[in-house]
């Protein structure tokens, strides 16, 4: 049985935002505008399948789900989510690709709607940022 | 005329590289001391426009940045065809042939990332030559962190994925507007003219085992390497000069990869003492 910890709990929480957080940047979706696709997001252990239609999620859902499909995953450790949505995150842990070189987040699947959108991505992944501020202030 | 008008005045030299003619932008502005500026893979000279009008700066060295060959408005030469690949012999002998057309005496030669990599092989080749050399994001060799490939493709966007890449390799703390201003240089760069820059900094440059030869009691060197670089890591930077007896070493809080351009006002703290060591090092030399 999986065991799940309370920064797991934390980060599904903080995931399960970003429909409300995108919807509210009008740039990234400007950025996304032509971007559909079906990808894995999240926490390594449980990742969300999300749907992105015309550059809004338009669907989330905790993996696993009966025969789920998706093009590509970027998925990463609890401490990388953590850190990389610090308002100032740390040298190394402040970029999706930083993350992987490091070892802490895993890129798979085809990558080519990922890498097409790789700002809009950055960027979407990086909007809880802002909440840590909302905190902090 | 109300307009305000910078200092940085622009031209182009004719400068035979590898028996081909090309004709090469460069700015300028200062007198003094030679100071040569190389911009970083898939980007142009504009990335040193803050260090150019830097008014203290100018007043003791000619500060000089050129756009190599295939970048900004130094175009590809005439009858160029096939794929842009630069090379660790092709990129010396361009920053050799510029130093030499523009007849500049001992000049400081500072450059970042494949700039800072090529310093390296300037202070091991050629460094009598050169008054001091400055790298920047500067090592032997870094591991890849992407593969290549994905820059010169049709079917995805070039401008935007060479921005999207290193974005990531800007600090944090960098400011909106330079940070944007760093990313529309990688924005507007030919096509495969990134990728072919990163055929020397991933393939051809490999300078490990070759450091050890540099002398730096005939040419100082400097490294500074930004904290948010994961590309030339500070440990990359470091184990580099590990090798060099005398190299002077200077990890930079609050940078990444494109000091110069991506936070100025940060950069200047570090370059500053660097450029007035050079300085007093030629009164006392």
């Amino acid at each position: 049985m999986m065991v799940v910890q309370p920064d797991d709990l934390s980060i599904a929480s903080t995931f399960e935002k970003l429909p409300i957080l995108l919807d509210s940047d009008s740039a990234l979706l400007r950025t996304g505008r032509l971007l559909n696709v079906d990808c894995l997001l999240g926490p390594s252990d449980l990742p969300f399948l999300v749907r992105i239609r015309a550059g809004h999620i338009t669907e989330m859902s905790a993996a696993p789900k009966t025969m789920p499909s998706w093009r590509f995953g970027y998925t990463a450790s609890p401490q990388a989510w953590i850190e990389y949505w610090r308002p100032e995150p740390k040298p190394g842990w402040h970029d999706l690709l930083a993350l992987t070189k490091r070892g802490e987040a895993h890129l798979a699947g085809d990558l080519h709607p990922f890498m097409t959108h790789l700002q809009y991505f950055k960027d979407l992944l990086a909007l809880p940022r802002s909440l840590a501020s909302d905190k902090s202030a | 005329m109300n307009g305000k008008i910078e200092p940085i005045v622009g031209r182009y030299v004719h400068v035979e590289i590898d028996g081909v003619m090309h004709r090469i932008y460069f700015e300028e502005n200062g007198a003094g001391i030679p100071l040569v500026c190389l911009h970083t893979a898939g980007s142009d000279n504009r990335q040193w426009r803050h260090l150019l009008c830097d008014e203290e700066f100018s007043r003791h060295f000619r500060i000089i940045a050129f756009d190599m060959p295939w970048h900004g408005k130094s175009n590809p030469p005439d009858g160029a065809n096939g794929e842009y690949q630069l090379t660790t012999a092709s990129y010396t002998q361009t920053i050799r042939a510029f130093c030499a057309a523009l007849s500049l005496e001992r000049p400081v030669v500072m450059g970042c990332s494949i700039g800072g990599r090529i310093v390296l092989n300037l202070a091991i080749d050629h460094a009598r030559e050169f008054r001091a050399l400055i790298g920047l994001e500067a090592a032997d060799f870094q591991q890849p962190w992407y593969d290549t490939e994905w820059l010169n493709r049709p079917d995805v966007h070039g401008g935007e994925i060479c921005a999207a890449l290193v974005s990531g390799l800007i600090a944090p703390q960098s400011p909106q507007n330079t940070r944007q201003e760093t990313l529309w240089g990688y924005k507007q760069g030919g096509p495969g003219v990134f990728k072919g820059d990163l055929y020397f900094y991933r393939v051809d440059g490999d300078l490990r085992g070759r450091v050890g030869k540099i002398d730096t009691s005939i040419c100082p060197l400097y490294l500074l390497t930004g904290e948010y670089d994961f590309s030339c890591t500070p440990e990359d930077t470091l184990r580099t000069a590990r090798s060099i007896p005398g190299a002077e070493v200077f990890i930079m809080e609050k940078l990444g990869h494109f000091p110069m351009s991506e936070n100025p006002v940060q950069f200047r703290q570090y370059i500053a003492p660097v450029l007035q060591q050079i300085r007093q090092r030629k009164n006392e030399g």
